[in-house]
């Protein structure tokens, strides 16, 4: 996803002078050594200092500038904090905060590195939006979004490297604020975001064996979230399947689950979030994730639980 | 009449309409705001373009920057009056968006990136960037990765003012952290061009800053004296947070109303 990020806001950048990137520290991956050298003005490391980044940004903001802040996620949104929530979100400024290889994604590099609490920190900011697309194309529209529609500061919750496309052939167009309908189906439902929508898919077709039909929704907007949708999907199914790669406080299960008793959804819903714990583990992304519950076999049985 | 007269008859005003308002509210930063008086005067009625912004970073002295945005008819008469009111948008710091209000503040340690931003997205435009800090703002870790940023930068447009009260708001930021003095080097050492001043005459700020060589971003270190000048508030920590009470009120105008 860096790579694509890279790409596509370099192309943004061609048009529109106003779009600045600052980073912090960080290794320009792909088209930012293009965006780097052709505009160096625009482009500005500014190095260990994630406090000045997002400061900065709030600045270039208030001067009619539109301004993007990258880095690894956790130094994107929690290290300068109280300048996200001060500077952006109190004055309302239309900066797009890039957090990168978000979740349990740096899985060999240790908790410092992980933001499993990321989307229930920044969904309690008043101003604030958040989106998580979940592959390369949702990650296209997301970045037009917020190169050229947003009006106050969005948190872009991206993955790092060798997502797989899942929608680029979807009929559903993106559209901010919306849940996304990426596969039909009509026994289960599934509601994911970022790249570990990868998983409901390798899931959709192991069940597809048994003969049981998934539907896949990409929440790639988790705030302001598409409560509509979700009334919809409630009355469509009976089993709801959330995979997060995220606290089960505040993310995406905690949305699900407490519109469920507001509206009184009578159907079940069963969640595979990460543990209030922190993970003192390492391997691949998916040795942790297990760590949490969150494995296929696991998931795929509990289905064929609940539905027989 | 000349400028620096001028400049000491509108503080005289500035300092009389705080300890006026002062009377209607429970609690208001009176001793950092009189420290600051002929800063931000000098700034606003001395030095500012109408382009040029100005932020102020230590927030607290919100009630001085909106007393004078009143004097030069950006605040309203009605609006000043409901300062800290429920039916009032003037609270002790400074939100953006109200009338003159470059930035929210009053966390400290934010006005020098912001700052910063804006200077960067008119660099070479000609457009002046003023902020004010405390020193005890300067204990903040945030202000020097922004005094790294801006002079690696080279935003030469920016004049970054520090009120050197030498008080932050239990005790003395000389005794806290006697390793922050002297203030100026540090600056130096940072990139910046630096100088000194008397923060309570207009002239030397005003001089200062006029002839600063603009190669370099700018910081002036004044030295104040909080609560200045009124005699029972000079260098004493309580009057960080405090209202006056009546007598302390007319004593405090008597001895304005004598200088």
């Amino acid at each position: 996803m860096r790579n694509i990020f890279a790409e596509e806001l370099y192309k943004h950048a061609i048009k529109n002078k106003k779009i600045y990137i600052l980073v912090s520290d960080i290794s320009p991956a792909g088209n930012m050594i293009k965006f780097q050298k052709k505009y160096p003005h625009r482009f500005l490391n500014i190095g260990v200092s994630e406090q000045t980044m997002i400061g900065m940004c709030a600045g270039l903001s208030m001067e009619g500038m539109r301004p993007f802040a990258y880095t690894i996620s956790t130094f994107a949104l929690y290290r300068p904090f109280e300048m996200v929530r001060n500077d952006l979100c109190y004055q309302n400024l239309p900066v797009t905060i890039v957090g990168m290889g978000a979740g349990t994604i740096y899985s060999t590099l240790g908790v410092t590195h992980l933001t499993q609490e990321d989307i229930s920190i920044a969904r309690s900011i008043p101003n604030m939006s958040i989106i998580a697309p979940c592959d390369l194309s949702e990650l296209k529209e997301a970045i037009n979004f917020c190169c050229t529609k947003s009006k106050s500061p969005v948190y872009l919750r991206i993955g790092k490297t060798g997502e797989k496309d899942f929608t680029k052939n979807c009929n559903n167009n993106w559209k901010f604020g919306k849940i996304r309908k990426i596969s039909s189906g009509t026994d289960v439902c599934f509601l994911a975001f970022g790249p570990i929508v990868r998983k409901t898919f390798d899931l959709k077709d192991n069940l597809r064996v048994q003969n049981i039909s998934s539907e896949i929704y990409s929440c790639h907007t988790l705030k302001p979230f598409d409560y509509n949708s979700l009334k919809k999907i409630f009355k469509k199914f009976k089993l709801i399947v959330v995979i997060e790669d995220h606290s089960k406080i505040g993310g995406l299960s905690s949305i699900v689950k407490s519109n469920a008793y507001e509206t009184r959804y009578n159907g079940k819903i069963i969640s595979y979030s990460l543990k209030d714990e922190f993970i003192h583990c390492y391997g691949s992304q998916d040795d942790l994730l297990e760590k949490h519950n969150i494995n296929n076999k696991k998931i795929y049985k509990e289905i064929i639980k609940k539905i027989k | 009449m000349n400028k620096s007269l001028e400049a000491k008859n509108r503080c005289k005003k500035y300092r009389k309409k705080i300890l006026e308002m002062s009377q209607s509210v429970s609690a208001l930063h009176i001793g950092g705001s009189f420290s600051s008086v002929e800063i931000v005067d000098c700034i606003y009625n001395r030095l500012k373009k109408e382009l040029d912004k100005f932020v102020l970073s230590k927030g607290h002295a919100g009630i001085l920057q909106y007393v004078i945005l009143n004097d030069l008819g950006i605040i309203k008469d009605e609006d000043l009056k409901n300062y800290q009111q429920k039916n009032g948008f003037l609270g002790v710091h400074p939100d953006y968006g109200s009338p003159g209000i470059m930035a929210s503040t009053g966390s400290l340690g934010h006005g020098l990136a912001m700052i910063a931003g804006m200077a960067l997205a008119c660099k070479n435009k000609k457009k002046y960037f003023y902020v004010l800090l405390s020193d005890g703002e300067l204990q903040e870790g945030s202000v020097w990765e922004a005094a790294l940023t801006i002079s690696s930068l080279g935003l030469n447009n920016i004049i970054a003012i520090i009120d050197n009260n030498n008080l932050q708001t239990a005790s003395w930021t000389t005794d806290t952290h006697p390793t922050l003095y002297p203030i100026d080097k540090k600056f130096k050492s940072f990139g910046w061009d630096v100088a000194k001043c008397d923060g309570h005459n207009s002239n030397d700020i005003y001089n200062r800053i006029k002839k600063r060589s603009s190669k370099k971003p700018f910081a002036l270190i004044a030295e104040t004296i909080k609560g200045y000048p009124i005699s029972f508030m000079k260098n004493e920590p309580k009057w960080h947070y405090r209202a006056p009470n009546k007598a302390e009120y007319l004593k405090a105008i008597k001895e304005i109303n004598n200088l």
